[in-house]
């Protein structure tokens, strides 16, 4: 659905120099995922979402959208692919209906007006079609692009910020939405601040910062870095406990965190009830057992943090 | 080219714009006046008529006196010597309301982010500038034909002679408003596109794109100056004049107006 081959955008500030913007960015998205695209302010992200919405045209590499090439199938990606841009913008002195009738006409819409009435209906704001968008709430300005986005029933969707800005009951509403259109199986393309919102909706998580640092599935990141971790809740603590658990075949690394062990290893589903058993045995009083989690923030925060260091030694 | 999407284009502008009160002022208040000027005009000196019988063609000044055929009265040679000033404001309209318009439609899109997911729709690049072009133009050669008409009709009725009827509706006239006036309305829009590209507020692309009324107010000075006089032939090369210009100013706006440019260099 969605492919990129060494993707490099650089803007030229004079001849000869430039800004590196997009640095050969080598992606595939399957039909059907929602891929979110995680990076700080500045990253490219936008640029990216750009190029592949063929907006600006890449300096160099190719990609595909919907099986249209970038540059030179650009009107075709235009027609098959739903953008929500980083600010809504629309038209603020026409009624939210003459909004969304506009898209509707320069995507050729079959049915404008039904269509345009699924949409309001669906994101509740039929009762205000009437209203000037410069009237609504954000929330209610983004639910009105999200749908002008819609209109045309793209199978692509790229998807800037959908949420930035937004109380948490908008966000919470646009984050459903969001999971019904990629229930529907449409393949979409996630920038997104929120951590917690790409580690619920995305399928896969591509760590950018003008280029591509690590793409896998949260719990695959998860596991790269930090590994799986199994927390033993104790009564009281024994250090003596710690070396036990340390030789046991299989176990990483044992840590002591206040009446805790933490116990990094790899399969915990096997290890775990042996190392329950020698606490136990050992006179451990077991209060709970449960895995840690590291946060996407963790693996965000962590994996930029790496990429840093490694451009500092390079 | 899809018609649809130009109509639509045209449909949303109109839609957007006229509900701006700044914009509808221009379009309804300037063409008013600059059509009540001159017939106000030739009203009094048409009232005067008895008085100005010793007005012979030796009062008009000697460069005018071409423009007169030689079966007008003195008085009559000099009502077309002033309505001849009074040309110029109908040629003024067509670039005044096309500035007004398009520094409102497009200034107005970047400062409400609205280009972008505009430019992300099937339309191109051509038929997005067309559809802003002709809805910015449109009203403005509209209202500059209607005002002329209406100036045209009510001349019987504040007892204007029919020779200088005829002149006003002769060839002179007729080039200005019918040719000249869409000519300098093509080129206003697409220098208010260029200046857009650089500014953030319409009113200083409107005050910018005015320039165009310098070559209009350079015509009025040399008539007035007596340099020269406005007849067919200084219009006709007006006309030429101003294809060149807009040939021109058409390849500015359109080197301006693409999608890269506008998402990543306009300020």
């Amino acid at each position: 659905m969605i492919e990129a081959k060494a993707l490099t955008k650089i803007f030229e500030i004079k001849k000869g120099d430039g800004i590196p913007a997009v640095v050969d960015l080598n992606l595939s998205i399957a039909q059907g995922e929602v891929f979110g695209f995680l990076g700080p302010n500045g990253a490219g992200k936008t640029t990216t979402v750009r190029m592949l919405t063929s907006l600006i045209g890449p300096t160099s590499g190719q990609a595909w959208v919907n099986g249209f090439e970038v540059g030179k199938e650009d009107q075709e990606i235009r027609r098959t692919v739903g953008v929500l841009t980083e600010h809504p913008g629309l038209y603020e002195r026409l009624s939210a209906f003459k909004n969304l009738m506009i898209y509707a006409n320069l995507h050729d819409v079959e049915n404008t007006e039904k269509q345009v009435e699924k949409y309001l209906h669906m994101l509740g704001l039929w009762s205000r079609r009437d209203d000037p968008a410069g009237s609504f709430s954000k929330g209610m300005r983004q639910k009105l692009a999200i749908a002008r986005a819609l209109l045309h029933e793209p199978q692509v969707l790229f998807l800037d910020e959908p949420t930035s800005g937004l109380d948490p009951e908008a966000a919470r509403l646009v984050r459903s939405f969001i999971e019904e259109l990629g229930d529907q199986g449409r393949t979409i393309f996630l920038c997104t601040h929120n951590l917690n919102e790409a580690d619920r909706l995305c399928n896969r998580i591509g760590i950018f910062k003008s280029r591509l640092i690590a793409v896998d599935t949260p719990a695959n990141l998860r596991q790269e870095i930090y590994g799986r971790k199994v927390v033993f809740h104790l009564r009281t603590l024994d250090t003596a406990w710690r070396n036990l658990i340390e030789n046991i075949e299989g176990v990483r690394d044992v840590q002591l965190v206040d009446q805790k062990l933490v116990v990094g290893m790899e399969d915990p589903e096997s290890l775990n009830p042996k190392i329950i058993r020698l606490l136990v045995e050992n006179g451990a009083d077991l209060l709970f057992v449960g895995e840690l989690r590291h946060s996407l923030e963790d693996i965000y925060l962590q994996t930029l943090e790496e990429e840093g260091e490694i451009k500092d030694e390079l | 080219m899809n018609f649809k999407s130009i109509r639509t284009i045209i449909d949303k502008e109109w839609a957007e714009v006229f509900k701006n009160r700044m914009v509808l002022f221009t379009m309804i208040f300037m063409p008013l006046i600059f059509t009540v000027l001159p017939l106000v005009m030739l009203y009094f000196t048409g009232q005067e008529m008895g008085d100005m019988g010793g007005v012979g063609t030796a009062d008009v000044p000697a460069e005018f006196l071409s423009a007169c055929s030689s079966d007008m009265t003195g008085a009559e040679c000099m009502q077309i010597y002033l309505v001849n000033q009074f040309l110029l404001l109908f040629m003024m309209m067509p670039v005044i309301i096309p500035v007004t318009i398009a520094a409102y439609s497009i200034v107005g899109e970047k400062t409400t982010h609205s280009l972008e997911p505009l430019l992300a729709t099937p339309i191109s690049t051509f038929e997005l500038l067309l559809g802003k072009s002709l809805a910015a133009s449109l009203p403005a050669i509209f209202v500059g034909w209607v005002s002329f008409g209406l100036f045209i009709a009510a001349l019987p009725l504040l007892g204007v002679t029919k020779t200088v009827i005829n002149y006003i509706a002769g060839p002179t006239w007729l080039l200005a408003i019918i040719i000249a006036g869409p000519l300098m309305a093509i080129a206003s829009v697409n220098l208010t596109i260029f200046v857009s590209s650089r500014v953030n507020d319409p009113r200083t692309a409107e005050q910018i794109s005015t320039l165009f009324l310098l070559p209009i107010f350079g015509l009025l000075f040399a008539q007035l100056a007596g340099v020269i006089v406005i007849n067919v032939m200084v219009m006709l090369s007006f006309i030429g004049g101003m294809i060149l210009v807009d040939i021109g100013m058409v390849y500015l706006g359109t080197s301006i107006f693409q999608r890269e440019n506008i998402l990543t260099r306009w300020k």
